[in-house]
């Protein structure tokens, strides 16, 4: 079973420079754990305690899986998961 | 160092103006390696706020796609700070996750003159650089 996982630059520290890895997993959770054997400390910078980090975005295919379901969103083989830190800031 | 064109330059601060008092955001995409920012790409502020801006994720993964196929990377990304100074707050240095991107920082808290100036973010430390605007 093979799900890409696209990496951002500033993550790829993590994969060796690699800017897409491939995991398993039956949702977003297990895909997680499943990428941070092969590749330790990654799934710290996503998740943070039980649910995914505020200012990180990760897509499943074409959607934010903030409104799918979260750690709990079940991918599959041929899914493509794609990671980018937020853009974000303000006047504080 | 930033250099930019006349063009770009004028477009970041129409943008600030624009969107004032809500803080404008965007990007400029330029060829990979290249350090040479070519391509406006102002991004609605999801936030929609006078003191806080994000892009929309949606929007950000359609514009990072793009720029991918493009073989492009963000050269600048840019926001506008619209009661204070032109220099990046704690949460602009926390959030800063393009360690190849000048940081343009735009005030619009002067009815009158707009502030304009760039910097460099990684690893948490802040570098201000000069910014040379070329015709």
């Amino acid at each position: 079973m093979a799900i890409e996982v696209r990496i951002p630059t500033i993550l790829r520290s993590y994969t060796g420079g690699a800017k897409a890895v491939e995991g398993s997993g039956a949702t977003l959770d297990e895909l997680l754990n499943n990428l941070d054997a092969a590749h330790g400390g990654l799934r710290e910078r996503l998740v943070d305690g039980e649910k995914l980090r505020r200012f990180v975005n990760v897509y499943l295919n074409d959607e934010d899986v903030r409104f799918l379901g979260g750690l709990e969103t079940p991918v599959k083989d041929g899914d493509t998961v794609t990671v980018l830190p937020a853009v974000a800031g303000g006047a504080r | 160092m930033l250099t930019i064109s006349r063009v770009l330059y004028e477009k970041i601060i129409e943008h600030a103006r624009k969107d004032h008092p809500d803080e404008a955001c965007g990007v400029i995409a330029g060829p990979i390696g290249s350090d040479r920012p070519t391509r406006f790409i102002p991004m609605q502020n999801a936030e929609r706020s006078p003191t806080f801006y994000r892009f929309d994720s949606l929007e950000q993964l359609r514009v990072w796609r793009e720029m991918d196929d493009n073989d492009e990377e963000a050269v600048v990304i840019y926001h506008s700070h619209t009661a204070t100074q032109a220099y990046p707050s704690r949460t602009d240095i926390s959030y800063a996750s393009e360690p190849q991107a000048h940081y343009v920082l735009v005030s619009t808290r002067d009815e009158a003159e707009t502030e304009f100036r760039s910097y460099r973010i990684t690893d948490g430390e802040v570098t201000e650089e000069p910014v040379v605007v070329t015709e």
